[in-house]
């Protein structure tokens, strides 16, 4: 190719391959995640959170941000937030319970219905988004209340109480909420113990099990759902078409990219995001309970902010978004690890947040050639 | 002029377009043969703008007729007029900055590969004609990974009319395609007009520039308050001749007078 070769602009630097490393959107959490491992092997390496049982802790939280985190991602690459993911949470638990230990539904149908609810209710919000031309960020603000007021206001109304209980006793024996409760590879932990590489308890009742038992269901929804998101993102028509709506709706429109159910989909699939959250920690905790995902849509999003995603729409990365719930996850253990006043796991976040979008802007004026 | 051996691909016939008590359009007839660049001139507020878009589908006109090689055509959408070959590259609204030269070539319309029971891109497939295609345009792309915002106005351009042109346009409507871009820069774009026409493509070049019209098209047509006021061939009018019908005659004399003679 002698023509290409002459035709190289001369203007433009021959640009390093560390350069073009770093630009793409998960450099930050990237950096962030190694830093933040770094740490807390130097100052809190011989405490424990690096044995089996330490993991386990910590993987759940992360996953429990991921989890989140994953829906986020997708709508903010789309061009839109959803700030009622918090109090979706809380809905979809209420829901669980009220259907299935008040009405004693099966918790099966329980589970099935609430999924159902939760993503009209998403696909609600985005229908108002689209048709509207408001932005997503007040008409979200809006069901943040609205559905968090039902759910302080129905289990009141039934049952004259805001947590409900009993949860476990229905959930025996029945065959889809394992799914989100359950635990896999448990012989693979006995085994693990047999060979002395996971800690036996000593004493009580399980004394001679392995202290991990096995691996939640809540890590497997994690990373099934951020390995479909990604490949869904990075390899397909529809990802494409993802990252046009939120990079210029109109654009996208011209071209023929079906842009409103783009969006609407991708609140939906938020919305079903927050539910497999919900339906895990229903499952877990046995109970429901009105002030449940509190804030939660915040950390989701400066969790998809600290993974490269922009504000505005059009960029970002579900990998990314996973690391920054991963750091979230390690440092809100890690400091509890360490024996660190817990609170100063906010300003953390805080400060971090503000670092991300520092180094995001930066990031973009290297991909748009802004100056 | 080989290229009025041809019927018109497209042909518009006495179109209005009233917005309530507004005749943005009042009685416009345009037409587009194959090979051809046609013109269209008009200052600021002469309908331009109006008339592309009842041409690619966006408004319907109140009155008249869109021919499309020689059938009448109702378009309800921009889709429809885009699937029968009428392409339109929008001056800012072509290209999304921070996606991938690619991504940007095949939105919409992305080659799939099936795999299993799941469809994914086909990026192999899709990089090897984004740069072969590009390549055709007259630019060399470094790799059609970088992103769309690192290339400059006129290639951003240019890579919206090769995707219009690989997707087989029989006609590209370029709305003011020159009207942000440096000297380099519109030279570029007018070359790419020049070679995509060589195609057999029908072009309709919107520009308030007589010297961008000038220097590439085979007819001038000048829009002013909303009504064609005539159709010139290559050769038989002068600069200054399309810059008086474009402002309106009288005033526009004066004014150069007063400026010189160099607008």
């Amino acid at each position: 190719m002698s023509d290409a070769e002459a035709a190289i602009d001369e203007r433009i630097k021959e640009t390093s391959g560390l350069r073009r490393a770093l630009i793409r959107p998960e450099l930050g959490a990237i950096v962030g995640t190694i830093a933040v491992f770094a740490f807390f092997i130097i100052f809190a390496g011989d405490s424990g959170m690096f044995n089996a049982q330490g993991i386990l802790n910590w993987s759940t939280v992360s996953a429990q941000f991921m989890i989140i985190a994953v829906g986020a991602c997708m709508l903010m690459i789309a061009g839109e937030f959803d700030l009622s993911v918090g109090s979706m949470i809380g809905f979809a638990g209420m829901s669980i319970a009220l259907i299935s230990v008040t009405l004693q539904w099966p918790v099966w149908v329980a589970i099935l219905l609430t999924f159902a609810i939760c993503i009209a209710i998403g696909a609600l919000n985005g229908i108002i988004v689209v048709r509207t031309g408001l932005p997503s960020f007040i008409v979200t603000l809006a069901f943040l209340f609205i559905l968090r007021g039902f759910t302080i206001f129905f289990p009141q109304l039934i049952e004259r109480r805001t947590i409900i209980g009993g949860i476990s006793d229905v959930a025996v024996g029945d065959w889809l909420a394992p799914v989100f409760g359950g635990k896999i590879l448990g012989g693979l932990f006995v085994w693990l113990a047999d060979l002395g590489l996971v800690d036996v308890f000593e004493r009580g009742t399980r004394a001679g099990g392995p202290v991990v038992d096995g691996i939640p269901m809540l890590i497997i929804w994690a990373l099934a759902l951020v390995a479909v998101a990604h490949v869904l993102l990075t390899r397909t028509r529809f990802g494409n078409w993802v990252f046009a709506a939120g990079g210029d709706a109109q654009a996208a429109l011209y071209v023929g990219v079906p842009v409103n159910r783009v969006k609407i989909l991708m609140f939906m699939f938020t919305a079903f995001c927050a539910c497999v959250f919900a339906t895990c920690q229903v499952m877990e905790f046995g109970s429901a309970g009105a002030d449940r995902g509190l804030l939660k849509e915040f950390e989701a999003i400066i969790a998809v902010v600290i993974g490269g995603a922009l504000l505005t729409g059009g960029y970002g990365s579900v990998i990314g978004a996973a690391l920054g719930a991963l750091i979230f996850g390690v440092v809100q253990q890690g400091l509890f690890f360490a024996g660190v006043e817990s609170s100063l796991f906010r300003v953390f976040l805080g400060v971090i947040l503000l670092f991300a979008v520092i180094l995001n802007t930066y990031i973009r004026r290297i991909i748009t050639g802004e100056r | 002029m080989s290229s009025f051996d041809h019927n018109p691909i497209v042909a518009m016939q006495g179109i209005e377009k009233h917005f309530g008590p507004v005749i943005a359009l009042n009685g416009v007839s345009f037409d587009v043969r194959p090979g051809e660049c046609h013109c269209l001139l008009g200052d600021n507020g002469a309908g331009k703008s109006t008339f592309i878009k009842t041409m690619s589908g966006v408004h319907k006109p109140t009155r008249g007729e869109i021919l499309f090689e020689g059938k009448r055509m109702d378009f309800a959408s921009p889709r429809d007029a885009m699937e029968a070959g009428i392409a339109t590259v929008y001056q800012d609204l072509a290209m999304i900055p921070l996606m991938s030269v690619t991504r940007n070539f095949w939105m919409g319309r992305e080659p799939v590969r099936r795999v299993g029971p799941f469809n994914f891109i086909d990026f192999n497939h899709a990089n090897d004609v984004t740069m072969e295609e590009m390549r055709k345009m007259g630019i060399n792309l470094r790799s059609p990974d970088q992103a769309v915002g690192t290339l400059s106005g006129g290639e951003r351009q240019t890579v919206a009319i090769a995707r219009a042109v690989h997707f087989g346009a029989k006609v590209l409507i370029l709305d003011e395609p020159t009207s942000a871009l440096g000297v380099r820069q519109t030279a570029n774009v007018l070359s790419t007009i020049d070679k995509v026409r060589k195609t057999g493509i029908g072009i309709v070049f919107i520009t308030h520039n007589v010297r961008h019209a000038m220097a590439v098209g085979d007819r001038f047509t000048v829009l002013n308050r909303g009504k064609t006021l005539g159709t010139a061939q290559s050769g038989q009018i002068t600069p200054e001749e399309l810059q008086d019908l474009m402002a309106g005659g009288q005033e526009m004399v004066e004014l150069e007078g007063s400026l010189c003679g160099t607008v």
